[in-house]
């Protein structure tokens, strides 16, 4: 058995890449996962990736961040302590509109993009988990998991004839950062 | 599929021959990975002299007080308020750059939004250090947020002041936020390609990202809602900072066309001041085969129409301060034109009103030069704005015994000229740091609207002659086109 964990095959062109994710499915090689250098659309579809639910986080985050401004502005005007502007209403909602327009942004954007960077794993100081240095750069990575996988052969050539420009036989899943 | 081509009458947004991915990486990271030019050095220098004279003037300030400005009994609202509204203007195109024409799928936007976020951030920075030094006492800055105190009082949530402290916070964080989570592959791109320190450096920058399936379609569905509400957030800035004004019932004002008028203002002030930075960028650094002569016509463009709004906003004004009746209303928009500020009137008339209207002509709107000086002039007629708009509303007061005229002293001038150097040095150290045009989503380009595979299309001789013609007619204002390639195809 070879000490191959994972293969990689780097492509140059989106477009060959995506007729690789077809060609590796077509063959019922399950992919573990495609990285790219720019959002490609149209492999999530391939994948069978589901469609991302951050947009209801946001709407939650949205109608979190306006009850709680629009409670603060209620509770320190109409209730703890209501002043007597020229006998004008305390309770002036015109007023609140501003400050609860600007809190539903910031408590929308601030939620969804947290939600995001958790959800992904996205933090300060992670180690990236990269398999090939390049996939930021200019190659788009389909890489399959080497065990079970078998006649590594048989992968290898059909990545190159999707148009591969090399295919990679990884002993450790990722490059080290040492 | 990734790429579908695109009509062959749409003018090519990167430019030149052989452009691979790489090379856009190549590019790009130019600047960030090779030590600093002559020019830089020199704008460098120049702009931390100006920081160093914002620190001096400042802390001057602080330490003998607001009388050290220019402000009397009657003008009590000057340079500060004027620095302030005039870096909150330009600080919005940055916004809208990146919002609104994402939402508007205009492609241009790629490759000048994050400088021009950028700029809107380091343009907020130096707005918000107006706004705590006019307050005179900037450690009890935080009197602005709704705490529990020892008076037993909350802040004044009727005031339109405390709307701006609202809005403002709400704006820099939240365009902070969606620059940085844009920078993030492009961080994740230098990473990769650095060794040693500051590989280090950037791999804690770039959250660990690492361009997988599942992140790049949260990132997309991220910018898509962000850019969404960073829309009617970026109106809405303006529009608050405007109340400062509206509210108030003083004439000249006190006027219901601000919010919209400002909201205009800012988006001409803000495209003039990208147009000024990209210029030189672009040559600089050398990306003219990214920031094209259409992306500079195209802002051209909105110049144009932004300074047409605000020009027939300044005549609505007037009119209105007529039909209305009100004699101080008309008096205060009387004496701004032929009163003792009538030069900063006519300025603010001249550079906003009457020079954008020069860029009808397709040669001045495509000379770089021109472009350049022009983007000046609207930066200088923005400021007389809302100098006008401040000064003159406020130097005649109701009782002409109070009537006076503001001479600023050194240390406003120097605040103003100060601020100006702390915004450029926080522009240049970007440009060194940091990817200027935002790498992932130029590469989305290239096999789409790139010159080269619009070339290739040509060449493969499938298309409608006359669409092809129409097409090489357009090339010709590309100052990165060689139109000589063209001949034979």
């Amino acid at each position: 058995m070879s000490s191959t964990k994972f293969i990689l095959g780097l492509f140059d062109d989106p477009d060959d890449m995506m007729h690789g994710i077809e060609k590796l499915q077509k063959n019922s090689i399950p992919i573990y996962d495609v990285y790219t250098p720019m959002p490609i659309h149209g492999i999530e579809d391939k994948l069978g990736v589901k469609e991302s639910r951050l947009g209801y986080a946001a709407f939650c985050f949205g109608c979190l961040g306006a009850s709680v401004i629009f409670s603060i502005l209620y509770y320190t005007l109409v209730h703890d302590w209501p002043m007597n502007v020229g006998g004008k209403p305390n309770f002036a909602i015109p007023n609140f509109v501003p400050f609860t327009f600007e809190w539903t942004i910031l408590f929308t954007a601030f939620g969804m993009t947290l939600t995001f960077f958790a959800a992904t794993h996205l933090f300060p100081g992670r180690a990236p988990r990269v398999m090939d240095l390049r996939a930021t750069d200019d190659r788009f990575v389909i890489a399959i998991n080497a065990k079970g996988n078998i006649p590594h052969e048989d992968i290898t050539n059909l990545l190159k004839e999707a148009g591969a420009v090399e295919v990679k036989h990884n002993n450790r899943k990722y490059v080290s950062y040492e | 599929m990734a790429s579908h081509n695109e009509s062959i009458i749409r003018e090519p947004l990167i430019t030149g021959k052989g452009i691979t991915y790489a090379q856009i990486t190549n590019d790009v990271l130019n600047p960030v990975e090779n030590k600093p030019n002559k020019a830089w050095w020199i704008g460098f220098t120049v702009a931390s002299l100006g920081s160093l004279l914002w620190v001096v003037s400042i802390s001057y300030t602080f330490w003998f007080g607001l009388g050290a400005w220019g402000l009397n009994k009657t003008v009590g609202w000057a340079w500060d308020i004027t620095g302030f509204v005039w870096w909150v203007g330009i600080g919005h195109a940055g916004t809208l750059i990146s919002a609104v024409l994402l939402i508007f799928r205009q492609n241009w936007r790629n490759s000048i939004n994050r400088s021009a976020e950028a700029m809107t951030i380091f343009a907020v920075i130096c707005a918000a250090t107006y706004i705590v030094a006019h307050m005179g006492r900037p450690w009890l800055a935080y009197f602005t947020l709704p705490l529990p105190n020892q008076y037993v009082l909350w802040v004044n949530w009727n005031s339109a002041l405390m709307m701006d402290v609202f809005a403002i916070s709400t704006y820099f964080s939240v365009s902070l936020l969606f620059w940085y989570t844009g920078l993030l592959p492009d961080i994740a791109s230098i990473r990769d390609r650095a060794t040693g320190l500051r590989r280090r450096i950037y791999s804690i920058l770039s959250f660990g990202w690492t361009g997988s399936v599942k992140t790049w379609q949260r990132f997309e569905t991220v910018s898509l809602i962000l850019a969404g509400i960073s829309t009617p957030l970026v109106l809405s800035v303006h529009t608050i900072v405007s109340f400062d004004f509206a509210t108030s019932l003083e004439p000249g004002w006190h006027t219901t066309i601000f919010p919209p008028y400002f909201v205009a203002g800012a988006i001409f002030s803000g495209f003039a001041m990208v147009q000024t930075l990209l210029l030189v960028t672009r040559k600089v650094l050398g990306l003219e085969n990214y920031i094209t002569m259409f992306h500079i016509e195209s802002m051209n463009k909105i110049i144009m129409l932004t300074g047409s709004i605000v020009g027939v906003a300044y005549i609505t004004e007037f009119f209105i301060a007529w039909y209305s009746g009100v004699e101080y209303e008309q008096y205060a928009f009387i004496n701004r034109a032929t009163g003792p500020y009538w030069w900063a009137y006519w300025s603010m008339m001249s550079c906003n009103v009457i020079s954008p209207q020069l860029f009808w002509s397709s040669k001045l709107r495509r000379s770089i030069k021109f472009s350049w000086f022009l983007s000046i002039i609207v930066n200088i007629g923005m400021w007389f704005e809302r100098f006008v708009i401040i000064v003159t509303s406020l130097h005649r007061d109701y009782i002409p015994s109070s009537w006076v005229m503001f001479y600023p002293t050194w240390v406003d001038v120097s605040v103003f000229i100060g601020s100006i150097g702390i915004f450029f040095t926080m522009f240049l150290l970007f440009i060194r740091v940091l990817p200027s045009v935002a790498i992932a989503e130029v590469k989305l380009l290239l096999k789409t609207s790139s010159e080269q595979s619009k070339k290739k299309e040509i060449e493969e001789g499938h298309l409608d002659p006359v669409e092809v013609q129409y097409y090489k007619e357009s090339l010709v204002k590309y100052d990165s086109v060689d139109m000589s390639d063209y001949e034979k195809i």
